[in-house]
Parts: structure tokens; sequence; C-alpha cells
């Protein structure tokens, strides 16, 4: 692992600032800053979303558990209760469809010119994750409901995790064929 | 260069350079890609302005302190590498209402403004419950394989689907 790097406060600043212009140069032309293409998915018309994040996660996949068997990286998982990520999920899915937008997407709506997302959704968001700030010291409990902590699915199988790898990539592969042979 | 004058790219590309991207913030910065945290920091930043430093001794600032991190200047490159994706293709336009929305809720921009207002407080809120959003759960997390990013992804598309039926086929239908 390069810890001296990682150590660099400010250098990763600047490593983080370049992440994103990539980022949202990528999300900007796969269309995901547009409402249109979000609600459409959530209209199940348009399949960009999810043929974005499912090869986003093959290709992510393979080289992450790859450089990990090489120690040249460690994993980051959340943790996660039923209170927590089921609740939270399902308050999230509700505000994506509300507002068309995600928190990485607005931003690129942003710069693509949309002034929904600048006057209305921006703000929004700032408010409604400020909001649960607030609430956090007040459902410790709640989101301890159902804890199941920071695990993987080859952790909890107890398998290599090649063995999800591969079956998981030749899934969404196959996914990709129906669509596109769908037309969608 | 004529890919970065390109109106759109092939999502698959998209995707593929997304993961690309995420051995790099792993390798480099020893992150994975999020978006979620940069605005409860912010929330916090603008606190700040009111209550001054006690804003650190919250139990949620302590966690996650208000200030700028390697997650805050990723959200701000977003802006950046959007506009210039946008300008290089000439797809940059200042516009108020999305065709979509256009098509059945009409022109008056207040309805739209309120509505992604509304929107935006309920996102902020479970992205923050659910501790990530659709890069820090749906990209970040499900591509680690781990259990919470991928029952928290499918519970943003659940909840997600039957909301947007509802608001185009109920109340707009």
């Amino acid at each position: 692992m390069f810890t001296k790097l990682h150590a660099q406060s400010k250098l990763q600043l600047l490593f983080g600032f370049i992440t994103g212009i990539i980022f949202g140069f990528l999300l900007q032309k796969g269309g995901v800053g547009r409402y249109n293409v979000i609600i459409n998915q959530l209209l199940l018309k348009d399949f960009t979303v999810l043929k974005i994040i499912l090869s986003a996660v093959v290709t992510g996949m393979i080289g992450i558990y790859f450089l990990k068997g090489r120690k040249l990286v460690e994993l980051h998982p959340k943790s996660g209760s039923l209170g927590m990520t089921v609740v939270g999920g399902l308050i999230f899915g509700i505000g994506f469809a509300v507002l068309g937008y995600c928190p990485g997407t607005i931003s690129t709506a942003i710069g693509q010119g949309n002034l929904d997302a600048l006057s209305g959704g921006l703000i929004g968001i700032i408010l409604g994750a400020g909001l649960f700030a607030q609430l956090y010291p007040k459902i410790q409990k709640f989101l301890k409901i159902g804890w199941f902590g920071a695990i993987t699915w080859p952790e909890l199988f107890q398998v290599n995790p090649w063995v999800v790898i591969v079956p998981l990539s030749l899934i969404i592969i196959a996914i990709f064929f129906r669509l596109e042979a769908a037309g969608l | 260069m004529e890919f970065l004058t390109m109106k759109l790219w092939s999502p698959y590309l998209v995707g593929i350079g997304i993961g690309i991207l995420s051995w790099f913030t792993f390798l480099l910065s020893n992150k994975p890609i999020g978006c979620s945290t940069a605005f409860a920091r912010t929330s916090g930043m603008m606190e700040r302005w009111f209550i001054g430093n006690k804003v650190d001794e919250k139990l949620y600032f302590k966690e996650f302190p208000a200030k700028i991190d390697w997650e805050w200047m990723l959200v701000l490159g977003i802006f950046i590498g959007s506009f210039l994706s946008a300008k290089f293709s000439g797809e940059f336009k200042v516009q108020w209402i999305p065709s979509v929305w256009l098509a059945t809720f009409g022109s008056n921009i207040t309805p739209r403004v309120l509505t992604a207002f509304l929107g935006g407080i309920i996102l902020g809120l479970g992205a923050r419950w659910a501790g990530g959003c659709t890069s820090g759960h749906g990209i970040s997390g499900t591509l680690q394989l781990t259990v919470s990013s991928w029952i928290a992804a499918v519970c943003f598309f659940i909840s997600g689907i039957a909301t947007a039926y509802f608001i185009y086929y109920r109340i707009g239908g």
C-alpha cells in the first residue's frame, strides 16, 4: 500500500478534486446528470443508470479484488443494519424519485446548467443531510436494530472472493445482453 | 480528441471508466468514491456560521467533522468535470424545467423548484440515514461486495420506482 502517499493530506485533497473532475466528466457524458434519464430509469423506460452502475461494479470489483490480492489496497465496507440500511435506503429512494437527481448526479446537473437542481435540489440535500445530523443522537438505538455490521458477501459465505466475483460478473453481463435484446 | 466533444458515450464505457477510476482512488487515496457526506459536512460548515465551534461537539460532526475533506473536493470536482464535458459538446444549457417534467406538469417553474427542494431534503436525509448514496453504496459499496451496500442499492430502487410510478401515473396520470 502507498501509505506515505495516503498520509499527504494536501496532496490528497488535490487527488479528490481530480477524481471529481473525471467522475463529473464521465457522469455528464453518460447522460445521468439529466432528470429525464433518472426518472425514465425509475419508470423502467431507460436503463442507462443501471448499465452504468453495473458495468462500474464488474470493472471495479475485478480490479479492486485483484489489487487486494496483491496487498495494494484495503477494502472499506460500510456497516449496516435493518434500521439504518433498509429504512435509510427506502427514504433515499423516495427522494431520488421526487428530486430526479442523486447527490453525485445533482452536481453533474448543476455543472451542465440545470437550475432546478441548483435552486431547489442542492439546498434541499444540504438541509436534509443537516436534519439527519440533528436527529443522529436521538435515533442511535433505532439505527442499531438488526445490526449486521461491515461485512462482505465472501466473508458472510466464508468463500474465496472470486467464487462470488466470477458468477456475479457473468450474471451482470447476461443482464446486459437481455437489456440490449429487449431494445432497452 | 473527437470523443471529448461527443454528446454521449456508451453507458457501458462510462461505467467501465468509473470502475477504473475507483481502482485509482483505492490505490492512490485509500478511499472509495462517495458523495453524500460532503453535503452533511457542508450543513455543518453552515451551522458553524450560527453556533460557532459548538458544531464540533455534536455527535454527528465528531464522526464526520464539518470541514473540507477528500470527498468534499471530489463533489466540487464533479461540478467542474460536468461543466467541461457539457461545454466541449455544446450541451451546456441553462434550463429550469426538464422536458419529462414539463410534458406532465407544465412549464411553471415554482412547482418544479419546490418539488426539487422537498425531494432534496428527503434524499439528503435518506442518504445519511443509510450511510451512503448511489455512489457510496450503489457503486463503491457494491463493487466491494459489501452486504449493506447491496441491500441499500436494492432499497433505493424499490422505493424510487414505486415513488416515480406514483408521481407520474397517479398524480400526473
